[in-house]
């Protein structure tokens, strides 16, 4: 009885906090205007520079998938990485903390509000992109795609879980450090070319971030002749790495909550604001 | 005397605004910590373009492209820094600090004020501008000979166009100080639609007619041609390169000149209509 009660809490605390992101989006429209049409302000830059130096055309392929998938990465970052760093800010972080519900539960609903407010407008960014730019796109196998798509945000949100526990100690280092991982993870996820142009090393290091692998896998299953001699690995090794990381990180994320919520207890940083 | 007093009261209020810049931009975290945060964004997106380039061109370098794109793309690092760190002042005072409206009771000047919040962001952009650069001539083979370059060129493009730069994030801090939501956005998305418009990275010739010649309305086009030409001796983009180096120059100096009377009177309509609608001291939470 007492399992059960506890279970209902759970879900009643991820629906309740993925409840905002979601309907957010119907009560502020403006960000169909902030959301998409900025983010393709880069795109389109970028597909400038690859017609400036005649690419063939699968490469504004590219450059619109990774800006589509550089959605998932920002919001990772900033509503969920630093998440709990706003919350401090906003006087919220010591509600959860007294709120008789699971921090993971929390963390859970932020991560599915998210990847459902991320996707709608990584969809509009592939929408418009594709077809301003008329983007040649096969797809070879439909199960394959939705595989490395939902195992890479699986892997990506439980990195994300894990980099907010991390957060909760930090004041404005927080805000620096998700600033700091934007661009140099463009480059090392190989955002905007096939990773593979990095060396295999790199490419390897770069796949701890799972947009990494996800990038290349779906890379490969979209653009399947232009990414012959781009792959840096097979699509099944990307799809098991996938699976890896995400159990890794949902569990070290679950570790880290607690150590850190500790942590920040014992050093009084939890209230701690304007830092 | 009044206008001595007035002198005075500017140079304080942009001497302590950039203390108070550099104090809320480096002291987070330890020196070296914030040289690596300061060096390692504009290094990755430099490097950004150039694996672009490079796996196209399949090593190849030395097409004359590349060049051009190198040399926009580094100087470009200004543009995000000085737009930002002129307009989010307006958003870090009035939604974290929560110090906005003391600042419309203190004996300031605002426009300095806001221009100092700059300076700190702009001395961080000038070193990474500066690493870039040596990073392309070291070790990706960017020819820049100092004996070859145009630095009386060099000095009047960096002057004028980082005060373009400058008077358009005043323009941008008026746009923050009248809007609730989305502020957040305004720096980046500008700075984003420049990147594009401008030829930062690629000659105009490959835009679409309208929108090249949106870019060829924007001062940051003949900046960054001003650039090239004096660090390279020459620019790459037809839509502008039959214009002299004077002339361009001019047209640089004049576009810069309207600027900054047009972002002065629009922060004042700006000022007065949060004032009126009392927005000085709104704190959104969003």
């Amino acid at each position: 009885m007492r399992r059960r009660t506890e279970w209902r809490i759970f879900w009643r605390t991820v629906v309740g906090r993925a409840y905002p992101r979601v309907i957010g989006l119907q009560r502020e429209r403006s960000w169909v205007f902030f959301d998409v049409a900025l983010p393709l302000l880069q795109v389109t830059a970028f597909v400038y520079i690859y017609r400036a130096i005649q690419a063939p055309p699968e490469f504004t392929g590219f450059v619109v998938l990774g800006g589509a998938m550089s959605a998932y990465w920002l919001n990772v970052l900033w509503s969920m990485a630093s998440q709990l760093y706003w919350e401090k800010e906003t006087g919220n972080l010591q509600l959860y903390i007294v709120a008789p519900t699971s921090r993971m539960a929390i963390l859970l609903g932020m991560a599915l509000g998210g990847i459902f407010a991320t996707t709608v407008r990584a969809l509009g960014v592939i929408a418009v992109g594709t077809l301003i730019f008329r983007v040649p796109m096969t797809v070879t196998s439909v199960p394959a795609l939705l595989a490395v798509f939902v195992l890479t945000l699986v892997a990506l949100y439980g990195l994300g879980m894990l980099m907010s526990s991390l957060f909760l100690l930090w004041g404005r280092e927080a805000w620096h450090l998700a600033n700091l991982l934007q661009e140099p993870v463009f480059l090392l996820s190989g955002f905007y070319f096939p990773v593979k142009a990095l060396g295999f090393a790199v490419a390897l290091v770069a796949s701890f971030i799972p947009i990494t692998l996800g990038l290349d896998a779906m890379r490969q299953l979209l653009f399947p002749q232009m990414m012959e001699g781009l792959k840096f690995l097979p699509v099944g090794y990307e799809l098991a790495a996938l699976s890896v990381l995400g159990i890794v990180f949902l569990a070290l994320a679950h570790q880290a909550l607690r150590f850190f919520e500790d942590l920040a207890r014992r050093e009084g940083r939890l209230t701690l604001r304007g830092q | 005397m009044a206008v001595q007093k007035r002198a005075q009261e500017t140079l304080r209020s942009l001497r302590v605004a950039a203390w108070l810049g550099w104090q809320i931009e480096s002291n987070w975290t330890d020196p070296f910590l914030f040289a690596i945060y300061s060096i390692a964004k504009p290094i990755a997106g430099t490097l950004i373009l150039v694996f672009m380039y490079v796996v196209v061109a399949r090593g190849g370098l030395g097409n004359p492209l590349f060049p051009y794109i190198f040399v926009g793309n580094a100087f470009y690092i200004y543009v995000g820094a000085v737009l930002m760190g002129v307009s989010w002042a307006v958003i870090d005072d009035r939604e974290h600090y929560g110090m906005l409206k003391y600042m419309y009771t203190a004996p300031l000047n605002i426009y300095a004020y806001l221009l100092g919040r700059g300076v700190a962001k702009t001395a961080i952009a000038t070193i990474a501008v500066a690493i870039t650069l040596l990073f392309g001539v070291a070790v990706l083979g960017v020819r820049i000979p100092p004996g070859e370059v145009d630095w009386a060129m060099l000095v009047a493009a960096i002057a004028l166009g980082l005060s373009a730069i400058a008077f358009l994030g005043i323009l941008l801090a008026g746009v923050t100080l009248i809007t609730a939501r989305h502020n957040y956005y305004i720096g980046e998305g500008v700075a984003g639609a420049l990147y594009l418009l401008c030829g930062a990275v690629f000659p105009l010739d490959v835009l679409p007619r309208g929108l090249a010649a949106v870019g060829r309305a924007l001062p940051l086009t003949y900046w960054l041609e001003a650039l090239r030409r004096a660090l390279l001796g020459g620019g790459g983009s037809q839509a502008i390169g039959a214009l002299s180096n004077g002339a361009l120059l001019g047209i640089l100096a004049g576009s810069t000149a309207t600027l900054a009377v047009l972002s002065v009177l629009f922060y004042r309509w700006a000022e007065r209509l949060a004032h009126r609608k009392g927005l000085l001291d709104m704190q959104t939470m969003y």
